[in-house]
């Protein structure tokens, strides 16, 4: 069972893209769903995989992301959901559920 | 998206037409946006650059389908007013295939007959082809991802450009690592068909059953296991390129096949009489000599001919004049960038040995030199002990393989390293000869003492002695 998530943000969303987040939220399964938001020094996806691979994340849940980053973390054996458009609690509703995937929009439809 | 649909165009036409039809027809992606950057409508070629559908993305803001550094970083329709005129900046995107794609958006402002913004009219650009051929321009001797400025290779960088605009046959031929593959290659990106898909099939790769089925493909139920439909590589290739790599290599049968195809353009898979018209440029490369296979038997004459409509011939890498210092110095730069080494460049005495030898392998030996050497080395220059070691080591004598009559340069440097090698073997006999006779004139022909003196055994002192006739 995937226990610690990752999910880069973008204000109350999931950031948009992997490689340009400055935020992230980390969170526990294990440790009562404890949400800890980490901000970074700048935007990098080496830095973001280098703090995957150092918090042992299980998940992450994303929305673009490179193919060489993708391919990086799912070698290292850690599950990406991408494409996941929406406000973050949302998201992690719905992954605690066990019913996110990738591609979902959880994003109101206005206009 | 009903709605979305339904929008119409009115005051263009005596009557009103949709709107989505028209914008989908615009090969360039287009994006309309509400003044809260939401979307409210997409064409099909922003569809296809995003992997977002109109569906998905309808209602949403544009940062997230677009996912552009810019919608990140400076937005620019953020700071627009009734003022602003158009921008035009330069960004990159994430698609949905993770694929991160330069792009050029044009944002413009959608105004009111009052003036007052209500929405953004986006478009994008995908600049990857003008990256591409700006990047192509700017290499001075070159043609696609082929390199030479020696004559011969000018000769040929001057005709491919000619022969890409052609639609015939075209045989390449040329020893392994001079790059055959590259020019078929080059030829289709350069052609009318770059558009189409460029299918490689190695005639040598595969079994003579299986390859007529991955050629010409087959029918459900053509032979035991042919349990759906299969295309086959030509049918692949329709309105493309069809690479066929060693065709020197291709059976007997299927020549026959080949042949038919390039008289009728007609391909008939496996187990079927109908036949499809496939719209395919063909391209066949091998290291063989196909007029010696012909005078064998081996290869069908007629073949040949339809075939040899066009051929290019490769030359030896060291037939061309002054291409292997600027390989060395392309691949030095090429493989030290990727693999993000410090290194400055050749020392006199590598320099030496790389130019000296003769690469039986070709580029592609070259190449996989240089590669060995900027793994081996950590920074300044590459020094003799940085090369393989089968480069410094006695040279070897090369392995006369040329198939192509005309291509056999006469062997002159393997000549003079077997004449050399011969004449040290002299040498050397004569010398320990002399040793011996001089050990036992020293000893006054004692061969205990001669042995001794000369660190040998008695047993190997009287196997040399009757090697070189002393003891007579």
């Amino acid at each position: 069972m995937a226990n610690k998530i990752l999910i880069p943000l973008y204000g109350n969303d999931v950031a948009p893209r992997f490689d340009l987040a400055t935020e992230v939220l980390i969170t526990d399964l294990d440790e009562n769903r404890e949400e800890k938001i980490v901000v970074l020094p700048q935007a990098s996806a080496e830095q973001l995989c280098s703090l995957v691979m150092a918090e042992e994340v299980d998940v992450v849940v994303c929305s673009g992301i490179e193919e060489e980053y993708y391919q990086y973390l799912t070698w290292k054996r850690v599950k990406v959901l991408d494409s996941v458009i929406g406000p973050w609690e949302s998201v992690l509703e719905r992954f605690y559920k066990g019913r996110l995937k990738s591609g979902d929009i959880l994003c109101d439809k206005k206009g | 998206m009903d709605t979305l649909q339904r929008s119409q165009i009115k005051g263009l036409f005596s009557f009103p037409i949709d709107l989505q039809p028209l914008i989908d027809e615009i090969p360039l992606s287009i994006v309309v946006l509400d003044t809260n950057r939401r979307i409210v409508m997409l064409n099909r070629a922003l569809e296809a650059l995003t992997g977002f559908s109109k569906e998905e993305a309808s209602g949403i803001p544009c940062h997230h389908i677009l996912r552009s550094k810019i919608c990140l970083k400076r937005c620019p329709a953020m700071h627009m007013n009734e003022e602003s005129e158009p921008v035009c900046v330069e960004s990159d995107l994430i698609n949905r295939d993770r694929k991160l794609i330069p792009v050029r958006i044009n944002l413009a402002s959608l105004k009111d007959s009052n003036g007052k913004v209500k929405g953004f009219l986006e478009t994008v650009e995908d600049t990857r082809p003008i990256r591409e051929l700006s990047a192509s321009i700017n290499q001075a001797y070159s043609f696609a991802q082929l390199k030479g400025r020696s004559p011969q290779m000018e000769k040929i960088f001057q005709i491919l450009p000619v022969l890409a605009q052609s639609d015939s046959s075209l045989l390449v031929t040329g020893e392994t690592g001079t790059g055959k593959d590259l020019v078929a290659e080059a030829i289709h990106q350069a052609s009318s068909r770059a558009k189409g898909p460029f299918v490689k099939v190695n005639c040598g790769a595969l079994p003579e059953t299986l390859l007529e089925s991955e050629l010409f493909g087959h029918q459900k139920g053509a032979f035991t296991g042919a349990v759906e439909n299969k295309p086959g590589r030509f049918r692949l290739a329709h309105n493309g390129t069809l690479y066929l790599t060693e065709i020197g290599d291709l059976p007997f049968s299927l020549q026959v096949k080949l042949l038919t195809f390039l008289d009728d353009q007609v391909v008939y898979p496996l187990g079927s009489d109908k036949g499809f018209q496939a719209n395919v440029r063909v391209i066949a490369a091998t290291h063989r000599n196909l007029e010696q296979m012909v005078s064998e038997g081996r290869f069908r004459e007629d073949l040949l001919f339809r075939l040899n409509v066009v051929r290019i011939h490769l030359p030896l890498l060291r037939e061309r004049e002054g291409d292997i210092r600027l390989l060395l110095d392309h691949f030095l730069n090429s493989l030290t960038s990727r693999f993000r080494k410090n290194i400055k460049g050749f020392s006199k005495k590598a320099l030496r040995i790389l130019m000296d030898y003769q690469y039986p392998g070709n580029v592609r030996e070259l190449r996989n030199v240089i590669e060995y050497a900027v793994n081996v080395c950590q920074e300044g220059k590459i020094q003799p002990h940085h090369l393989p070691a089968y480069l410094t080591e006695t040279r070897p004598l090369i392995k006369e393989t040329y198939t192509v009559k005309e291509q056999v340069s006469p062997p002159i440097q393997s000549g003079l390293n077997e004449h050399k090698l011969h004449e040290t073997e002299q040498t050397w006999t004569d010398l320990e000869r002399k040793m011996i006779m001089n050990a036992l004139v020293k000893t006054r022909g004692r061969r205990s003492k001669t042995a001794a003196l000369l660190g040998w055994g008695r047993s190997t002192l009287w196997r040399k002695m009757k090697q070189y006739g002393i003891d007579q």
